[in-house]
């Protein structure tokens, strides 16, 4: 909305990133009532959990299924809220009493602690921001303040992901100025928040290594034990209570649930995805061609139940092929941040990263494409190329969040912030690019044959997405309609997974097209 | 550079003006509705309040009537249509729309409208249907008359900046009073409004046929519509006095209006009696010359003349009847006089301030009507639309605290503070009017915040229930007949101007 009247002005002040805050904040204000998943029982639990237990006991209370289950500074940060939710209401900390408590106070309390935290994200975009023009700005701005994904998995499914990205944000930005130290600092503090950042680790680990390490070996060696220094002072600070207690094997076996399957419930649009098929359709085929195949007893949302295999045909999954997977496809980002370790490219290398633990990584939730949305956003406004990928991108992810969201009161909430994205991002690039491509050329116009010149524009400046993008976005809104209207219309009740099924399958084509289009522009991108 | 004839730069410059509004208003109508979904999820009026619930249960009671009976029953009392409960009492294109609206709930949650049975009926997806039925309303008739009036307003303006329709069409969408009492508290004010401003669009683009047409049906929506008829009146008829044939002019308008009643009016004519019992319904004068506490005269005059006991019902509907036609004579008189599309807006605004103000039966929704003038200047007033809105507001405040929607308050409140914080041409005048206006807004502001806390935390004396409404009530009112004085001597001022243009004119 109202972009044009921002203009080209001062250069940033808060007042004005205030603004857009606040405006997101009114609308999120708006969206208490809306629906919210278990996810917020959890964190209810959470805030009671630490108020009212020892330290001792965080990991290893059983009061509710939902134990904790995130690093130690997630929980600290609950039992700072908990102070809060204290005052404002004692049975929302009550251990027992509180379980599955909804009533008015706690959903505001819990909403507005959601909304005040992301004024964490707005500092990181603030950071990241502060020295750009003001059109490029206040796209970036709108991206990542109003971003629908955002306001869907945190201000309605329930979720504090603005506030750890915020984080991410605050680390890239003081590396993309050249402050690794405190970079590196940040991104340790956002590891023991949540580990599942860690999967951007190796990049940070060789970035690091060579861009602030490197170089003599009297300094690099200084350098790198400052940097241990810091990194382990961070870990210590979170962990160091629960080894002091004995408590550190229970926390870690809470961390890391490897009893859970390859994917989550809802099948996460990555490249399990086509792995299932894959199974699935030769398994049809070679039945059909008279076969003996047996159905698998396992599942794949199940977890790893002794030796059976959820597939058919094709080899078993473990974590380990996951891991060796994400390593491998991030090998070749390891390899350019080694040769070239430039601060210019660390948001998009680590964006990758999270793509690559998004595609192939294991359980992995359909919330985690936000890791890599919204640090691409800062990308999005530098070139046109990298303005259509994350058109696509960006829409692709949102859509595939809209399961999450699956009652009636929500439907046209989450359409709505869909199309307001898509719009605003549509004018927001169309009007950068345009100006930008015909500033230059109008000065020429002297020499210039008008009409080859507005040709040229034409052709370089606006912004249009290609034909196979534009088609797969309209097949998009064919998976919609079919998930909406003509799959309920013509099987009723029956076959309810395949809307989602189709969903899955169909993002996951564009996510896998955005992880092919990363990886292309990463390996292409010239060495200084 | 290649050289273009002077009409094609303009049609070019009209195309991409017209380009520009096409584009800012989608992105703020989508904004918009966002905002309007978000206050649907909150409580309606009564909810969960029985026996006689509130605005809700009524216009989902009349799409159980007008489903279920056929139209001559609509308005008389009978053993299935009791009137004392939620009877229909607006014109028969309320009744059509609630026919209409009546059809999908039927198709999707028939127990939601079936006749007794669905009396104070909720749940989850009546609710919702419900709720759909304004927001698809509001998408069909508000959104395209505003477009329509933004197109109008600003294709003859060499001045209209891209950043100022932008923020002109964000304020009328954005109006917090409208989205509350819509999608809140549960009404229709999209409807007839929105065929207001597409009646306005057309008087200002000189389509007068069509502008009584749309007219007309929004009087035949809400009767309270009416407050607008002085201005309508008086711009159209100053344009006919100044055409070649005054007479025809007016009678081809007349014409229209009547044809448009005598169409929807259609199930009623056929009998004096139905038409009489239909007219009857719509001026429940056995209601009062006010209700609750209305920030109008005689609400707040009553503190001191008790005029519900001093007098019938028969000389205070002459009292107000007088005193609102007196209030309105000035703006009238300017309009026949020198008609303008300024001056009508103006007008607008004037006439629907002395109906709020003096006229019979108001309510604290009725605040709604002047708002929406107030809205279409609000580039010209940008400060009379901040302080009219504000007032408004907290006029109705009380009401909404009574609806539980506190929260949407708030923040509408909020968000409607930040769109006028960028207003883009406010920080060249902020300078000028700092001096006496900042002083006494931040005084007046001050007052209404502690007002806010005060009503919310603190319990009234318990002689006196109502205190804190009252004041409320007294504060909003000294501030609306401050705008209204300011409002009329602006229209008026207008004259001054025109006369002198005029008189620059012959001179040269």
């Amino acid at each position: 909305m109202k972009l044009g009247y921002l203009g080209f002005r001062k250069p940033a002040s808060m007042s004005e990133i205030l603004w857009f805050f606040g405006v997101a904040a009114c609308v999120k204000l708006l969206l208490i009532p809306s629906y919210h998943s278990t996810d917020f029982e959890v964190h209810r639990h959470w805030l009671a959990l630490t108020h009212s237990l020892p330290l001792a006991q965080w990991y290893s209370d059983e009061t509710s299924p939902w134990t904790l289950d995130y690093p130690p500074f997630f929980a600290y940060f609950e039992r700072a809220l908990s102070i809060f939710a204290n005052l404002v209401d004692t049975q929302i900390v009550h251990l027992q009493e509180g379980l599955s408590y909804s009533s008015d106070t706690v959903v505001l309390f819990q909403r507005i602690t959601v909304i005040l935290s992301d004024l964490c994200l707005l500092y990181g975009v603030y950071r990241l921001t502060k020295d750009l023009d003001s059109r490029r700005r206040i796209s970036i701005w709108v991206l990542i303040i109003w971003s629908p994904m955002l306001v869907i998995v945190d201000h309605m499914h329930f979720q504090y992901n603005g506030f750890l990205l915020g984080f991410l944000l605050i680390s890239l930005s003081y590396l993309e100025e050249g402050r690794d130290l405190m970079g590196g600092f940040v991104f340790a503090v956002l590891l023991c928040f949540k580990h599942l950042f860690a999967v951007a680790a190796p990049v940070y680990f060789v970035y690091l290594l060579r861009h602030y390490c490197w170089g003599g070996f009297v300094r690099g060696f200084r350098r790198l034990s400052v940097l241990g220094a810091v990194v382990v002072a961070v870990f210590a600070a979170a962990y160091a209570p629960f080894v002091y207690h004995g408590q550190i094997q229970q926390v870690l076996r809470r961390m890391f649930p490897f009893g859970r399957g390859l994917c989550h419930a809802y099948w996460a649009p990555n490249f399990w995805v086509f792995y299932i098929i894959l199974d699935k359709g030769l398994a049809f085929f070679l039945r059909k061609l008279g076969f003996a195949i047996q159905t698998p007893a396992a599942s794949f949302t199940g977890g790893l139940v002794g030796d059976s295999s959820p597939f058919a045909i094709l080899p078993q999954i473990t974590p380990l092929t996951t891991f060796t997977m994400v390593l491998l496809a991030l090998s070749p980002c390891l390899v350019k941040a080694w040769r070239d370790p430039r601060p210019g490219m660390i948001t998009r290398w680590v964006a990758y990263a999270y793509t690559c633990g998004f595609l192939f990584g294991w359980h992995v939730h359909e919330k985690a494409s936000l890791h890599f949305v919204i640090p691409l956003a800062t990308v999005a406004v530098q070139n046109l190329d990298d303005a259509r990928h994350y058109f696509l991108l960006s829409i692709v992810s949102c859509y595939s969040l809209f399961p999450l969201l699956f009652e009636a009161q929500e439907y046209p909430i989450k359409v709505l912030l869909l199309l307001l994205h898509s719009i605003i991002m549509w004018l927001a690039f169309s009007a950068q690019f345009t100006e930008e491509e015909t500033a230059p050329i109008k000065k020429k116009d002297d020499q210039l044959d008008l009409k080859r010149s507005s040709n040229v524009t034409a052709k370089r400046g606006e912004f249009v997405i290609g034909r196979v993008e534009k088609s797969y976005l309209v097949g998009l809104l064919a998976v919609e309609i079919w998930g909406q209207l003509l799959h309920p219309f013509l099987f009723r009740d029956k076959l309810s997974f395949v809307p989602l099924m189709l969903i899955s399958i169909y993002s996951g084509l564009g996510i896998m097209y955005s992880w092919i289009w990363q990886l292309r522009w990463i390996i292409r991108s010239p060495n200084i | 550079m290649e050289k273009k004839s002077g009409w094609k730069v303009m049609e070019d410059k009209e195309e991409v003006v017209h380009r520009g509004i096409a584009a800012s208003f989608l992105c703020i109508a989508v904004f918009s509705f966002l905002v309007r979904v978000a206050v649907s999820l909150h409580p309606y009026s009564g909810a969960g309040n029985p026996p006689k619930y509130g605005d809700f249960e009524a216009q989902r009671h009349w799409m159980e009537i007008t489903l279920n009976l056929p139209p001559k029953e609509w308005y008389r009392n009978s053993t299935s249509n009791d009137l004392s409960y939620w009877g229909l009492d607006y014109p028969p294109l309320t009744a059509y729309q609630s026919y209409a609206h009546g059809l999908l709930l039927r198709f999707f949650h028939p127990e939601a409208v079936s006749l007794f049975t669905s009396r104070g009926h909720e749940s989850y997806l009546g609710k919702l249907l419900m709720r759909w039925t304004v927001l698809s309303s509001d998408a069909l008739v508000f959104f395209p008359a505003v477009f329509y009036f933004i197109v109008v307003y600003y294709t003859g303006r060499p001045h209209g900046h891209k950043t100022d329709i932008a923020w002109h069409i964000a304020i009328m969408l954005l109006n917090p009073c409208l989205m509350l009492i819509d999608h809140g508290h549960f009404q229709y004010n999209c409807i007839s409004l929105g065929l207001t401003v597409g009646a306005v669009a057309a008087v200002l683009s000189n389509k007068e046929l069509l502008a009584c047409f749309l007219f007309s049906l929004a009087l035949n929506h809400k009767q309270m519509t009416a407050y607008f008829a002085p201005a309508f009146f008086s711009h159209l008829l100053g344009k006919c006095l100044r055409r070649q044939n005054p007479l025809l002019e007016v009678s081809k308008l007349g014409l229209v209006v009547l044809g448009t009643f005598a169409l929807v009016w259609w199930p009623y004519l056929h009998s004096m009696e139905a038409f009489l019992r239909v007219l009857s319904r719509l001026a429940p004068f056995e209601r009062g010359i006010f209700e609750d506490y209305v920030a109008n005269f005689w609400c707040t005059t009553s503190v001191l003349i008790k005029w519900k006991r001093m007098f019938t019902t028969e000389s205070l509907k002459l009292f107000s009847l007088g005193a609102t036609i007196l209030t309105c004579l000035p703006s009238m008189v300017q309009q026949i006089w020198a008609p303008s599309s300024q001056g009508f807006l103006y007008g607008l605004l004037n006439s629907a301030f002395s109906f709020y103000m003096f006229s019979f039966q108001v309510h604290e929704k009725s605040i709604l009507l002047p708002l929406l003038p107030a809205s279409l200047l609000a580039l010209e007033e940008p400060f009379l639309l901040e302080w009219i809105t504000l007032n408004a507001l907290f006029s109705m405040f009380p009401l909404l605290c009574r609806d539980k929607l506190i929260l949407p308050y708030t923040a509408l409140s909020a968000l409607f503070i930040l769109i006028c914080y960028h207003l883009p041409s406010r920080r060249q005048d902020r300078k000028e009017t700092r001096s006496f206006n900042t002083y006494m807004t931040t005084f007046l502001v001050l007052c209404s915040v502690v007002l806010h806390g005060v009503y919310l935390t603190m319990h009234p004396p318990r002689r006196y229930p109502f205190l804190f409404e009252a004041v409320i009530m007294l504060l909003c009112f000294l501030q609306f007949t401050l705008l209204t004085f300011y409002s009329n001597a602006k229209q008026w001022m207008l004259l001054k101007h025109t006369i002198l243009m005029d008189k620059e004119k012959k001179l040269l």
